[in-house]
């Protein structure tokens, strides 16, 4: 039976740029472990020779040729933008983590 | 803030320690279009011009992949000796950063495409090493950003960033090695001619630029140490930012120092990313790996496994050329080369330049004479070997191809190089933007060839009397007038023609 703690909580509301308070952190701990126990409940009909599924169509093989395809204007894709500079999307200052 | 960081002397790293590498190289493909979408993948294209709902990360946009991309990642996987896998499907690595709209990246995560593979590399000392590698996988490049602000256009400081999103979604593979141990002191050395090795096989499959100056090469070199006689691996750091070869060799040597120095002095290595700066030739610490590396991988549900079938790897694996080291050996006989001459090319970087503009239309000589005089002269100068200059194999064939067409004469051929060199695009938009075709239109030459005997009449009276070598001087003054764009032979003609 799955158990999800406060600090695995803590710890994807981080991974998801998510501010949880403290009361949410147990909130949402009880209710996500009622979901995944609630999910787990496949594991008793999945049978060893059973493959996990990812998709649910039995396909494989789907391509697209080499072929340019017109894409957005400049001014389209950076319509949408809250912010924009020489023709560039402008974001925030990145702060800690430079990839 | 940068401090310079102890180093110990090379000899008593190398007495000491004994280095574990691995490297990572991200090969950007050649198709034109990019891994999800039907987007172009031009390089140097105007920000934010070769985009798409896709590859911008829009809501109910979906991809599909590129056919051409795969075969490529199929056909390195052959020509690395690597087992492809018959069945594998993309995974989603999440996070939070603005070079990625979709806020995630199309990646393969624990079924790459290809695996379980080798590569000999040989050395200068022609003692080859093989390196075993671990996995090539499919994925997409990430955007541009530009931190606007900062000093040296680093994020520290910047006030906010700028992103361009060209190059999101470019085709990627990453190539990624087993451990290499026991090279002890030449694992600079090993890095480097690894990177080479990788880098000649990837032109000869011509499926990508291969161009460490505009990023479509790209190595992270992973270093440990450990004391000498013992198994266990240190603690790695990963310097990313090598941006040519012999950066990779100086990157790997540079981080064994240092990180001699600290282990000596008792201290411990922290396992981190690492910058290396080309100027002082330095690592320095960037990104802490202890909280990084929860990317939450999950199969992608948007697109469908691949598979590739035994008859189509079997048909890829007829496409791959010939292995660089064999093509080493064939050139030599064609060429008549002695093994001193074939290390001379060899150590220029020379061959598979030469190999591949053969290959694009010249001959051999014409070939060997461009690459080994001027263009070593530049790569000389701008310090690169050559296959690191800014100007390609099918580039020079057709400089080539315009000096044999008499469209150039030598002079103006390297004033062409001298622009593709300069960025100012191919061959062809170099002659057209410089004006430097060749004055091949006679009444043109004509009337500067009667202005030159006019302006030196005893000349002319000396070519009309039969002295045929007076002509070298009217023929000077026509190539002067003409900035160099007249065909000598012609205007020599045209000279004797008017004074007879």
């Amino acid at each position: 039976m799955p158990s999800i703690s406060r600090a695995e909580v803590a710890h994807l509301a981080r991974l998801a740029r998510l501010a949880v308070t403290e009361e949410e952190l147990d909130t949402f701990a009880g209710q996500l472990d009622v979901i995944v126990s609630s999910v787990a409940t496949v594991n008793e009909v999945a049978a060893e020779d059973i493959p996990p599924t990812s998709h649910a169509v039995p396909l494989t093989n789907v391509f697209r040729d080499d072929v340019v395809r017109e894409g957005l204007t400049n001014e389209q894709a950076l319509a949408c933008a809250p912010a924009a500079e020489d023709g560039r999307f402008q974001v925030p200052r990145i702060l800690g983590e430079e990839q | 803030m940068t401090t310079m960081a102890e180093t110990m002397d090379y000899d008593e790293v190398v007495a000491r320690f004994d280095p574990v590498l691995g490297l990572e190289v991200h090969v950007e493909l050649s198709t034109a279009t990019k891994m999800f979408c039907g987007c172009a993948t031009t390089f140097g294209a105007e920000p934010n011009t070769q985009v798409c709902p896709t590859c911008l990360g829009l809501p109910g946009s979906l991809p599909v992949v590129n056919g051409a991309a795969v075969e490529s990642a199929i056909r390195i996987g052959l020509a690395l000796n690597c087992d492809i896998s018959p069945w594998c499907r993309f995974a989603r690595k999440n996070y939070f950063y603005p070079d990625m709209p979709k806020n995630f990246q199309t990646s393969q995560y624990d079924e790459p495409i290809a695996f379980e593979g080798w590569m000999d590399v040989e050395l200068a000392d022609g003692d080859t090493v093989r390196v075993g590698i671990e996995r090539a996988h499919m994925e997409e490049d990430t955007g541009k950003s530009l931190h606007v602000g900062g000093a040296d256009g680093r994020i520290h400081g910047a006030s906010h960033s700028l992103l361009d999103y060209n190059r999101a979604g470019v085709p990627l593979i990453e190539i990624v090695t087993k451990p290499i141990e026991g090279v002890g002191d030449r694992a600079p050395e090993v890095a480097r001619a690894y990177v080479t090795a990788l880098r000649d096989l990837l032109r000869a499959l011509q499926v990508s630029d291969v161009r460490m100056d505009q990023g479509s090469l790209r190595c992270d070199a992973n270093v440990s140490l450990r004391p000498v006689g013992t198994t266990e691996f240190g603690t790695r750091t990963e310097t990313k930012n090598v941006n040519s070869l012999r950066s990779v060799e100086r990157a790997v040597r540079y981080e064994m120092t240092r990180q001699a120095a600290v282990l000596a002095g008792g201290g411990e290595i922290v396992q981190e990313t690492r910058h290396f700066d080309e100027g002082s030739q330095t690592t320095s610490a960037g990104r802490r790996k202890e909280t990084a590396e929860d990317y939450r991988y999950f199969p992608e549900p948007d697109l469908v496994p691949i598979a590739p079938s035994a008859d189509w790897v079997a048909r890829l694996r007829e496409t791959l050329p010939e292995k660089p080291a064999e093509l080493r050996k064939r050139i030599q006989q064609e060429w008549q080369l002695s093994d001193a001459e074939l290390r001379d090319l060899l150590n220029a970087g020379a061959v598979e330049v030469i190999a591949a503009t053969v290959q694009a239309g010249a001959t051999p000589d014409e070939a060997r004479s461009w690459w080994v005089s001027y263009l070593a002269q530049q790569a000389n100068t701008r310090g690169v070997e050559l296959a690191e200059l800014p100007i390609g194999p099918a580039q020079v064939a057709k400089v080539i191809a315009l000096v044999n067409a008499g469209e150039l004469t030598n002079k103006l051929a390297r004033e062409v190089i001298d622009g593709v060199l300069a960025g100012e695009g191919e061959p062809a938009e170099v002659v057209a933007a410089r004006g430097l075709a060749v004055v091949s239109d006679d009444s043109a030459l004509t009337a500067a060839v009667d202005e030159a005997l006019a302006a030196q009449p005893d000349v002319a009276d000396k070519i009309r009397a039969g002295k045929v070598q007076a002509a070298g001087a009217i023929v000077g003054a026509v190539m002067k007038a003409t900035k160099g764009q007249a065909d000598a032979k012609r205007v020599r003609e045209l000279i004797l023609e008017r004074c007879s």
